[in-house]
């Protein structure tokens, strides 16, 4: 099981609920599945991650490791990788994936949406240069396929291909013979996924998670 | 006006028909005249002239007037739709159901008797193919995302209805003034269960005119289709009892036994047809033509069994449609899924018709037995009792959903919960014994004529005053398929990381049994590897290819300009003046030959569709692809320059057409062939399209191939001209192979 929470940490998940919006409770299961995965070391590595076996047949798996050491998901203006995250920064990538509450605003419902598609975005840029290129989305296409044999991968090429002439024509519209599109900007990005209603679709239910077992018990 | 006259001349023609006033009846056209007894005098046997012409009625009767009927029915439905400003405001349930008045009004005035629903047809015939059709095409995301809501709004909202209805209408009823007295709590429960169930057909007619959007309309819809199980529970509950009189607890207890038993057995039943439908059109590779009947049929029969049993058909229809269709849409040819699809929405089309010009006609016929106190409460209570239902509902339901519903969603629910055909048939079948049975028809009518005129017509500018937000027209695009899959993986996996086993986890446990084992029996030849991703992109593609097929339009015309490229990264260098050539002089020797027609031999893997199509398409392809290769060859063909090889650096261009016949074997393949040491990333095939004969190789080189001649063409590729580059990251800076656009 989790270790104990010491009466300090209380202070520590009050200021980490006020400024990323979970409850305190949410919190609570989260530091505790952190202290699980982690071996209650203090900091989480990549190998940590590896090893949980929910993940073994997922195809992006790579991918969802690596999103969590981005630090481009940590809220802070870097880029680059980092080794190991701590919890905070484990609480950092979560929040990406809180459901959106009711009454909110317009402005607060479109800074969701672009929270979010950041999170999808950089996953996908993968050189941290801001733009996709045909390159980076052909191996989002292929790593999705990846599973399926050698039938996925030679259509992945022709798939990514496709969605890619699908961004140019959408936010380019017409184009020279010899003009050059570079690749898919963030802007691009919320364009084309527009009617994507991703503040609903992307969210996990941190509801009440059971803590004796660590698996959260709601189901539905 | 066109539709007047449509109406008097096809009423009049159904007035002769009706009668059945035969010009002359005779049998047979030959007679035996009787032998001319030379004897006999000519007073007693007169000869009559040999019948050139002659009516005989009663031979064809019956199919006749079903015929007349339903063609009556479809030539008013296009009378409305030649009517511009007409089927804008109203719905068409409502001018059908004004044209079945008219109808039986007309009937009756010329003395005949009306006919009335009968309710065997309208269970058996009527009512199939619209469950059927929506079973089949219900979209099944919204659906399983929002089937607890469904769920609780179909079963506890449909009992709600049903015991507050009958329980305020017996109160209602020991009212001295109303002088109904006579009737019991059993009866007015029995009442309250036929009229609370909100009815598929009349909100299908009406919702299909509006465009809600998605979750309002599956919410409403889902809920119209699963409560006929509680319905037929209520009903025959109900109907036992208030022959026996009392009701004890081990009846209330074997109710809801019997509740359990009807939807879910109803649902298994539904669900072996539809497996066994879905193995049968594994084999259906060599007779196309009756692909679609299997359908139909297994599905009628998953109706008719479940029927057999007292089970709900409607749920089995449902069960039916949803399991076996993913797997019949991966073994089926293109043309029999378009049948199919024509096929239901049209006997659906019928079948609605039908059903409100019936409505209509069976007032008119109907014995009626009106209380004006009884028939207003009634409708009052419809609506307080729907109103009431769903806000109570959406509160509970609310705390549990992530997207709650919203006060404008719970109005539209509310208020487009109709009534339609199924109360009246139900009602109809009541026995004749209950002394209520008229009474209660008439309020039947009542209701339903309420909800679908008053509320059929008000509910479209409701919307718009409302602003409820409306269907989003969007077409399919490859960019939304792929993230639809890499955001469910993408939540499985974060739930993962979260020691979470929620929704996503059991769908994907879900996902990978039905790939390991279910496919595996039910999709034909290797079909089941297939991910989704892909499927989805054949099909987008042939779609876009058949589009181009029907509009006659080339490439040049079309709209957007951009083209593989603009992505692509540049620098390419120029292939030798001799080499561009040679390859455009075979390129064009094998696209202007002339195209033979091709046997279509018997179907293997990755059959999209036949050989006629593929002809057409083909050809658009070929025109296309030649356009695209004659402009763009020089730019695209590259030839590595400085590659050491034994062969000169040309690059395999394995080109087949489909031009010619040959065998499996023997293709008359263009080659450059690609030098094959390690280091060149990769060769380029442009591959024609090659979609008639099934046996035709065609050479895909992906980044890890090598060699060209590694891969040789063991895939079989039905599919539309691809053409795949690769360009590959190329430390030289030479890549940017050629490729060509598609």
């Amino acid at each position: 099981m989790g270790a104990s929470q010491s009466a300090g940490t209380e202070h520590e998940f009050q200021d980490l609920a006020d400024r990323t919006g979970f409850s305190l409770e949410q919190i609570g299961n989260i530091n505790k599945r952190f202290r699980q995965l982690s071996n209650n070391e203090e900091t989480l590595s990549r190998e940590d991650l590896a090893s949980i076996p929910a993940l073994d047949n997922n195809p992006i798996r790579a991918q969802i490791i690596n999103a969590f050491f981005d630090k481009r998901n940590l809220h802070q203006n870097e880029t680059g990788t980092v080794q190991e995250i701590g919890f905070e920064e484990f609480l950092m990538v979560m929040t990406h994936f809180r459901p959106a509450a009711m009454g909110l605003t317009e402005e607060e419902r479109e800074n969701l949406r672009r929270e979010k598609l950041r999170f999808l975005f950089n996953m996908h840029d993968t050189d941290s240069d801001g733009t996709i290129n045909l390159e980076e989305y052909r191996r989002v296409v292929e790593e999705l396929l990846s599973k399926a044999g050698t039938i996925g991968q030679e259509t992945a090429k022709a798939i990514a291909d496709a969605a890619m002439l699908e961004v140019a024509s959408t936010t380019r519209g017409k184009m020279e013979p010899d003009e050059f599109y570079e690749g898919i900007t963030f802007e691009n990005f919320l364009q084309i996924l527009n009617t994507f209603d991703i503040e609903t679709r992307m969210h996990v239910r941190f509801l009440h998670m059971d803590t004796a077992t660590l698996r959260c018990g709601k189901s539905k | 006006m066109s539709v007047h006259a449509l109406r008097k001349s096809a009423s009049s023609s159904f007035v002769f028909v009706g009668i059945g006033l035969p010009i002359e009846a005779s049998a047979p056209a030959y007679q035996s005249h009787g032998t001319e007894g030379s004897h006999l005098t000519n007073i007693t046997n007169t000869k009559k002239a040999f019948p050139v012409l002659a009516v005989n009625y009663e031979h064809v009767r019956k199919p006749f007037e079903i015929a007349l009927w339903i063609l009556l029915a479809l030539l008013m439905k296009l009378g409305f739709h030649l009517i511009p400003r007409l089927s804008a405001v109203v719905p068409e349930s409502c001018l059908l159901i004004v044209v079945g008045l008219l109808v039986g009004g007309l009937i009756k005035v010329i003395g005949e008797e009306p006919p009335v629903l009968d309710s065997q047809l309208f269970f058996l015939c009527l009512l199939p193919p619209i469950i059927l059709d929506a079973g089949y095409f219900l979209p099944i995301r919204p659906f399983t995302e929002n089937v607890g809501t469904i769920l609780v709004f179909a079963v506890i909202g449909t009992l709600w209805n049903a015991f507050f209805m009958g329980g305020l209408l017996y109160a209602l009823c020991q009212i001295e003034s109303v002088g109904l007295s006579g009737v019991d709590l059993l009866a007015c429960l029995l009442f309250g269960s036929i009229v609370s169930a909100v009815d598929p057909v009349a909100v299908l007619a009406v919702f299909e005119e509006i465009h809600i959007n998605e979750l309002v309309h599956i919410l409403v819809f889902g809920e119209s289709l699963l409560n006929d199980a509680v319905t037929v529970v209520l009903y025959n509950l109900f109907e036992e009892f208030s022959k026996v009189g009392t009701v004890t607890v081990l009846d209330v207890f074997l109710g809801v036994v019997c509740f359990f038993v009807v939807s879910l057995g109803g649902v298994l039943v539904g669900a072996i047809y539809g497996f066994l439908a879905a193995f049968t059109s594994r084999f259906t590779s060599h007779t196309r033509v009756i692909e679609p009947l299997f359908v139909f049929l297994y599905s009628y029969m998953a109706y008719l069994s479940s029927e057999m049993f007292h089970l709900s058909g409607i749920m089995a229809l449902i069960a039916c449609g949803v399991v076996m269709r993913p797997y019949v849409e991966a073994n089926i040819s293109h043309k029999s899924y378009t049948t199919i699809k024509y096929f239901l929405k049209m006997w659906s089309s019928v079948s609605e018709t039908l059903i409100f010009i019936f409505l209509g006609v069976s007032t008119v016929a109907g014995p009626h037995a009106w209380n004006w106190t009884f028939v207003i409460t009634t409708v009052i209570l419809c609506l307080v009792s729907r109103v009431l239902g769903v806000i109570g509902l959406t509160f509970i339901i609310n705390k549990f959903r992530i997207v709650k519903l919203t006060k404008k969603d719970q109005f539209i629910v509310a208020y487009g919960g109709l009534r339609g055909a199924i109360a009246f048939s139900l009602g109809y079948l009541l026995s004749n014994s209950h002394q209520m049975r008229n009474l209660f028809l008439t309020a039947i009518i009542t209701v339903i004529f309420f909800t679908v005129f008053v509320q059929g017509m008000t509910i479209r500018p409701l919307v718009e005053l409302l602003a409820v937000k409306k269907k989003k027209e969007s077409k399919p695009s490859i960019n939304e398929e792929i993230h639809t899959e890499f955001l469910d993986h993408l939540l499985t996996g974060v739930e993962g990381v979260c020691g979470h086993y929620g929704h996503y986890h059991w769908k994907e446990k879900l996902n990978r049994f039905n790939k390991t084992y279910v496919k595996r029996w039910l999709i034909a030849g290797e079909n089941f590897k297939e991910p989704e991703l892909i499927a989805f992109y054949r099909k987008m593609e042939l779609k876009q290819a058949i589009m181009m097929v029907e509009s006659g339009q080339l490439p040049s015309v079309l709209p957007s300009t951009i083209s593989m490229q603009n992505i692509q990264p540049r620098a390419i260098p120029r292939v030798s003046k001799k080499r561009e050539e040679e390859i455009r002089r075979i390129l064009r020797a094998n696209l202007q030959n002339n195209k033979q027609k091709m046997r279509s031999r018997s179907y293997s893997r990755h059959t999209l569709f036949d050989a006629d199509e593929e002809d057409d398409v083909s050809e658009v392809r070929l025109r296309k692809t030649k356009m695209e290769m004659e402009r763009r060859m020089s730019h695209y063909l590259t030839v590595p320059a400085n590659r050491e090889s034994p062969r000169p650096g040309v690059r395999r261009v394995r080109f087949e057409s489909d031009n010619q016949v040959f065998s499996a074997d023997s293709f008359p393949t263009v080659h450059f062939e690609q030098p094959s040491p390690p280091s060149t990333p990769d060769a380029v095939s442009l591959e024609e399209e090659v979609p008639k004969r099934p046996s035709l190789k065609a050479d895909i080189e992906g980044p890890r191939g090598n060699a060209s001649d590694n891969h040789q063409g063991e895939l079989d590729y039905q599919r539309l001209a691809r053409c795949l580059s690769d360009p590959g990251p190329n430390k030289d800076k030479e890549d940017d192979d050629p490729f060509m656009s598609c």
